[in-house]
């Protein structure tokens, strides 16, 4: 059994191409296609939560993310994370994606060094986007997109170096590393704490706390649910980095501990108000997916379910508390990627089992890992809020973050964009070209 | 009785009601509609396509009231909605002929909210 993601990268480099697998390649292009398909998903998702009148511009949190992103990884942000570097942050071998060819190359893997670049790339690019949900229906577009462009070379890039290049989270305990399979720690934690600070420097929606802002068409939240639920099989069953039994048992597990978190949920939301909601499924679907994501290929089936269960409690309860807080994290990027990412990050450094990913945890007696795990979480965690908030302060010295309050009223699709995500079509006039 | 019906901003709507709670204000109906005043048009740009939208999203209120009722009504609808930019609405004061309330077939005055304070 060989699981690649446990190997930093780097580590395995080799000047002698590795001859490439059809199998590993096919998966590994099925996957690239998977996660990219979370970032719109993530669009739906968090646009039925938000108001009819900013429908578009939080699709286009998302989608935009695509573009900006997609590029600047390409262009720089592919050799920050995994070119050879230091433990901080990797070098400038691959700018403009220079060496990153057809064969294995330095990547190590049997799959075209280019694929496993794009595949990479879908990751910074949903990272990036999970921020927007602490920051709709208020941000500018401008500023936002020079924060997720930034933000995803500044903070995203060397986070994913420490963890999955030679950085120094993947030098942990010896060399061995913490565990994260799919990113809780490199994504999700660093989306939540990245959410939470953007949320606080670019501040409230002008009316938050004195009225509701209540999600224009949760159809739309369960379809999004839905779609990142299948792109994730990707997003986690991919990390094996090729068409292997680790794959399997990462795509099996995350089926399994977002049915867990699921159930949990449910009986939650009846318990405390006695009816079982649509949004908080959607939700617990999410939670569930984030948990699961640092373990999936690490822990065992019942073991999923388990991690899946207990990553329920803590996210429900920070929901609960969140909305009756000052902080207008208003889709809950913290609860649901921040916590839930924690949660799982922790959770793996428990369950991990020796005969399944061959990494052994506290219930095979290494109760250390959980230690491991907490270093690795805390550093990325500080580095992302500090990051971010420098970020942001940075930029809001040369243009403001947000519109005045009375545009946020219009509502950011006409104000920002010039468009209606609902327009009905009559009573407009054509404004004939000069 | 009087009927009050207000033209508002769709935005002022939560301001609006809340106000009217406060003011004991009972029983209205509440209409999405579009319409056209003094404000400008947004411009609207889809696929190379430019268009001044001249129809507004608004929202309408009705709301049968006492005569006692009346003036504090549009007040309280008048303040809450003001932003001081073109295109706050408008508030009509009807005069209203009759009114029953069907569950009670109480007529008039007893019908509408507050009934004569």
């Amino acid at each position: 059994m060989t699981n690649l993601a446990i190997m930093p990268i780097l580590a395995a480099a080799q000047d002698v191409p590795i001859e490439l697998s059809p199998a590993d390649t096919a998966w590994m292009l099925a996957s690239t296609a998977l996660v990219l398909l979370m970032t719109p998903a993530l669009g739906y998702f968090y646009g039925g939560l938000v108001r009819s009148k900013n429908i578009l511009n939080t699709l286009m949190m998302s989608f935009a993310s695509l573009g900006v992103v997609g590029v600047a990884w390409a262009l720089l942000g592919y050799s920050l994370a995994f070119a050879p570097g230091s433990s901080w942050i990797g070098g400038l071998d691959y700018v403009f994606l220079r060496g990153v060819g057809l064969d294995s190359g330095g990547a190590g893997l049997a799959i075209p060094h280019l694929l496993f670049m794009a595949y990479q790339g879908t990751f910074a690019i949903i990272t990036a986007a999970l921020i927007s949900g602490a920051v709709v229906e208020r941000m500018r577009f401008g500023p936002y997109l020079a924060f997720i462009t930034l933000w995803s070379l500044v903070v995203y890039a060397p986070i994913a170096h420490w963890v999955w290049g030679d950085g120094w989270i993947a030098g942990l305990a010896d060399g061995d590393g913490a565990l994260d399979f799919a990113g809780g720690t490199v994504v999700h934690v660093n989306a939540g704490i990245a959410a939470v600070v953007a949320a606080i420097v670019v501040g409230s929606r002008k009316d938050y706390g004195q009225r509701a802002h209540l999600p224009h068409d949760v159809t739309y939240v369960l379809l999004g649910a839905a779609l990142l639920w299948f792109g994730w099989f990707g997003f986690n069953g991919g990390s094996a980095l090729g068409a292997t039994d680790i794959a399997a048992l990462a795509f099996v597990n995350t089926m399994l501990a977002p049915a867990a978190t699921l159930v949990v949920w449910m009986l939650l939301d009846t318990m405390n108000t006695g009816k079982i909601t649509a949004v908080g499924a959607a939700t617990a679907i999410v939670v569930g997916l984030v948990a699961i994501t640092p373990a999936a290929g690490f822990v065992g089936p019942l073991s999923a379910l388990a991690l899946g269960a207990i990553a329920a409690i803590p996210s429900y309860y920070m929901i609960s508390y969140r909305s009756r807080t000052r902080l207008d994290d208003s889709l809950d990027v913290f609860a649901a990627h921040g916590v839930g990412g924690a949660s799982g990050a922790l959770l793996v450094g428990v369950f991990a089992a020796a005969v399944w990913g061959g990494r052994e945890g506290a219930v095979d007696g290494n109760v250390g890992m959980i230690g491991t795990q907490a270093i690795a979480l805390l550093g990325a965690a500080l580095y992302s809020g500090i990051g971010t908030f420098v970020l942001l302060k940075a930029l809001s010295l040369f243009t403001p973050l947000r519109k005045p309050s009375g545009e946020e009223g219009i509502g950011l699709d006409v104000v920002l964009h010039g468009e209606e995500g609902y327009a009905q079509g009559e009573g407009a006039v054509l404004v004939q070209p000069e | 009785m009087k009927m009050i019906v207000a033209i508002i901003r769709t935005e002022k709507l939560s301001d609006v009601l809340e106000v009217l709670y406060r003011a004991n204000v009972r029983g209205l109906t509440v209409t999405q509609v579009q319409g056209h005043g003094g404000e400008i048009g947004n411009v609207e740009t889809y696929r190379g396509v430019t268009v001044k939208m001249e129809l507004h999203e608004k929202t309408r209120i009705e709301i049968g009231v006492s005569d006692a009722f009346a003036e504090r009504t549009a007040r309280a609808i008048m303040d809450s909605a003001r932003t001081g930019e073109v295109g706050d609405g408008k508030v009509f004061v009807l005069p209203v002929d009759k009114v029953f309330r069907i569950r009670t077939g109480e007529t008039d005055e007893e019908a509408v909210t507050p009934p004569g304070t």
